[in-house]
C-alpha cells in the first residue's frame, strides 16, 4: 500500500517537474534568441548603419538606411489601407451587426488571419504587380495592409463590446443618436484597447518577409515615391543571410537585431502601458 | 400623403429610392452603411483572393489535372510540373515540428494553467506571446548560422550513432534538411500550442479539479485523468492551429530546408516545401504555365490552411463553450 502511494507521489513529482521544464524551455528560447542576436549583431551597429546606403561588394562600411525607410513606408501604407477598414468593420460588428453577417465576417476574419503570408503575397502580385508590370512599394504596402485587417477588426470589436452598457445608455439619455454615441462616447472609451490592437498588428507585419518578396521586391538604392521597388529590413536580412559573403552575414545580424528590437520593444511597451486598465475604469 | 417628414412607417416599402434617400439623411443610417461597407470589404478581399488563385491557376489545372499532385518532375525548361516533392516536404517538416512542439507546448500549458501561481503564469504567458511575435526571418537567421552547424557536427551524428538503424536517421549529415526545418518550425509553433492550450485548460470548471482531489487523486492524476481529457478537443484545436501555421511558414523553412525537390525517407535529406518554392521561384517564373503551376501550389497551400484553421476554430469553440456552459453563471 505504501509502495503504491510512494509510486503515485513520485510520479506526481516527476511529471509536474517535467511540465515545469517544458514551460522553462519554451520561455528561455526568447532570451536565448535575443541574447544571441545582441552578441552577434551588436558590434556591427553604428551610426552609419542607420544613415548610409549599402556599399558595393568589397568595400567596408555602409548601412541600411534605405531598408529602414522602406519598412517605414510600407508600414505607413499598410496603416492607411488596413486600419480604416479594420476599425470601421469592428464598429459594425460591435454596434450595428445583426446575426448572420457579423458571424460570417468574424469567421472570415479568423480564416484570413490564418492564410499563409506568402499566399497574400501572390494575391498582391496578381492584383497590383501584374497589371502595373513592375514591383512597387504600393504592392508591398497593400499586401501588409491586408494582413493587418483581420487583427484590427477582431480586436476593435472585442474592446468596443467591453465598454459598459451604462455609458451607452447615459449618452442616449442625453439625447445623442447612435453615431454620436459611438463617435463621442464608446470609441474614446475603448481607444486604448483599439490602439493596442493596431500597434500589435503593425508590429507583426513589420517582420513579414514572404509577402514582400515579389511585391516590394528589393532595392540597393533609395526608392523614390511609391511606385518603385523598395528595400525593407526583413527582405534584406533574408537576402544577406542566404548570400555568400561574410560581410553580408554580419550586416544581416545587425539588421536582425534592429528588427527584433523594433518588434519586441513595440510589443512590450504596448502590452505594458496601453492594456493596463481602460480609460473608463479610471474615471 | 400628409405624414410628418422623415417618419418612415414600417408599412412603407423600405427599399424604394425615395424612402431610402430619406432614411439616408439620418446620420445613423449613413454610419451604418459606411461601417457595413468596411466589413463587406473584408469579405470582398477574401472572395477576390480565392477567385484570383483559382483563375490564375487555370492553365496548370487544365494541363496537369490531378496528376499534378502525384508526379515528381519539376522542370521549368520543358514545362513539366508536379507538386509531389513540395507537398511531401511541407507535410514532413510540419510533422517533425508537431512531434516536438506538441509535448512541449501542452506540457508547458499544464504547468501554466494548473501549477504556476497566477503572477508567474501570466508573466510566462507574456514571454511566450513575445516569442510568438518574433519575425520568422529571425528564426531563419538563427537557423542558418547557429542550428545548421550544430546539426551537422553534433546532433545528426549522435542520432545516427544511436537510432541509425531507422531509415529516418540515415544518410549523410548536411546540417540542412527536413529535420532542421522541423526543429525550427517546432520552436516557432510552441507558443501557439502553449497559449491556446492554456486557455482551454483554464476553461475547465474548477469543480472538476476539486472533485478529483477530493477523491484522493494526486495533483498529476487530477490533471492527467480529469482536466486534460475534459479539454482534449480544445487541445486538438490548438494542434490544428499550430499545424496550419507550420504548413504555411515560409522564410524560416526556406532558409534551412535545403531547397532541393527530393523525396527521401531520411530526415537528414535536403528537401523543399510549397511555401519555399513559391518564395524562391515566383519572382523569376518565366512563361504563363510556370507561373500558373506556382499559383496552383499557392492554391493548395491556401486550401490546406483554410480547412485546418476552420476545423481548429470549431474545436476550440466547442470546448470553451461547453466548458463555460457547465459553470454556474
Amino acid at each position: 500500500m505504501t509502495l503504491r502511494l510512494l509510486w503515485r507521489k513520485s510520479l506526481n513529482f516527476t511529471m509536474l517537474s517535467l511540465t515545469g521544464l517544458c514551460a522553462l524551455i519554451t520561455v528561455s528560447a526568447l532570451f536565448f534568441i535575443l541574447g544571441y542576436l545582441v552578441w552577434n549583431g551588436g558590434k556591427d551597429l553604428s551610426w552609419n548603419f542607420f544613415t548610409k546606403l549599402p556599399v558595393p561588394l568589397g568595400e567596408t562600411g555602409g548601412g541600411m538606411a534605405n531598408a529602414i525607410v522602406g519598412t517605414l513606408k510600407l508600414l505607413l501604407l499598410a496603416t492607411l489601407f488596413g486600419v480604416p477598414i479594420g476599425l470601421l468593420g469592428g464598429v459594425y460588428l460591435a454596434e450595428f451587426g445583426g446575426r448572420t453577417i457579423p458571424f460570417v465576417v468574424r469567421y472570415t476574419a479568423d480564416l484570413l488571419n490564418g492564410v499563409p503570408s506568402i499566399v497574400i503575397g501572390i494575391f498582391a502580385y496578381a492584383l497590383i504587380v501584374m497589371p502595373m508590370h513592375h514591383f512597387s512599394t504600393l504592392a508591398g504596402g497593400f499586401a501588409l495592409g491586408i494582413m493587418v485587417i483581420p487583427t484590427v477588426i477582431r480586436n476593435t470589436e472585442s474592446f468596443l463590446r467591453d465598454v459598459p452598457r451604462s455609458l451607452r445608455e447615459g449618452s442616449f439619455a442625453l439625447g445623442a443618436n447612435k453615431w454620436r454615441m459611438i463617435a463621442t462616447v464608446v470609441l474614446p472609451a475603448a481607444s486604448r484597447g483599439i490602439l493596442t490592437g493596431v500597434l500589435l498588428a503593425l508590429a507583426r507585419v513589420a517582420g513579414e518577409t514572404a509577402p514582400l518578396l515579389f511585391t516590394a521586391f528589393g532595392n540597393r538604392f533609395w526608392s523614390p515615391g511609391w511606385n518603385q521597388p523598395t528595400s525593407s529590413l526583413p527582405v534584406v536580412i533574408y537576402t544577406y543571410a542566404t548570400g555568400p559573403y561574410e560581410d553580408w552575414h554580419q550586416q544581416a545580424w545587425a539588421a536582425g537585431l534592429v528588427l527584433l528590437g523594433l518588434v519586441l520593444v513595440t510589443n512590450i511597451l504596448v502590452r505594458a502601458f496601453l492594456t493596463r486598465g481602460t480609460s473608463y475604469e479610471r474615471t | 400623403m400628409a405624414t410628418t417628414p422623415n417618419a418612415v412607417t414600417p408599412a412603407e416599402f423600405a427599399w424604394s429610392p425615395r424612402v431610402l434617400l430619406r432614411r439616408m439623411r439620418d446620420a445613423d443610417e449613413i454610419a451604418h452603411l459606411i461601417t457595413l461597407i468596411a466589413a463587406a470589404t473584408l469579405l470582398l478581399i477574401t472572395a477576390l483572393l480565392v477567385y484570383q488563385l483559382w483563375v490564375l491557376s487555370a492553365e496548370s489545372r487544365a494541363k496537369f489535372g490531378w496528376s499534378f499532385f502525384v508526379t515528381k518532375t519539376w522542370d521549368p525548361v520543358s514545362g513539366d510540373f508536379g507538386a509531389l516533392p513540395f507537398i511531401y516536404g511541407t507535410l514532413v517538416t510540419s510533422a517533425v515540428g508537431l512531434v516536438i512542439a506538441v509535448p512541449l507546448g501542452v506540457g508547458g500549458a499544464i504547468f501554466l494553467a494548473e501549477l504556476a501561481p497566477p503572477k508567474l503564469s501570466s508573466a510566462l504567458t507574456f514571454v511566450s506571446d513575445l516569442l510568438a511575435a518574433v519575425p520568422s526571418v529571425i528564426y531563419g537567421l538563427l537557423g542558418v548560422f547557429l542550428l545548421v552547424p550544430i546539426m551537422r557536427t553534433t546532433i545528426q551524428p549522435a542520432l545516427k550513432a544511436t537510432l541509425g538503424f531507422l531509415p529516418l536517421f540515415q544518410g549523410p549529415a548536411y546540417g540542412i534538411g527536413f529535420l532542421t526545418a522541423g526543429i525550427v518550425l517546432a520552436i516557432m509553433i510552441v507558443p501557439f500550442v502553449l497559449s491556446v492550450s492554456r486557455e482551454v485548460l483554464l476553461a475547465v470548471p474548477r469543480d472538476q479539479r476539486e472533485a478529483a482531489l477530493g477523491l484522493g487523486a494526486t495533483k498529476w492524476e487530477s490533471t492527467w485523468k480529469v482536466i486534460v481529457p475534459a479539454a482534449r478537443i480544445g487541445i486538438f484545436g490548438s494542434v490544428f492551429l499550430a499545424l496550419a501555421r507550420a504548413l504555411g511558414e515560409t522564410m524560416a523553412v526556406t532558409m534551412v530546408v535545403g531547397n532541393n525537390p527530393i523525396i527521401s525517407a531520411s530526415l537528414f535529406s535536403p528537401g523543399y516545401s510549397i511555401a519555399s518554392v513559391l518564395a524562391n521561384e515566383f519572382s523569376e517564373a518565366t512563361g504563363n504555365l510556370y507561373l500558373s503551376a506556382l499559383i496552383e501550389l499557392g492554391l493548395v497551400l491556401f486550401l490546406l490552411t483554410f480547412v485546418l484553421n476552420g476545423l481548429a476554430r470549431l474545436l476550440i469553440l466547442v470546448t470553451t463553450r461547453r466548458g463555460s456552459g457547465v459553470l454556474p453563471s
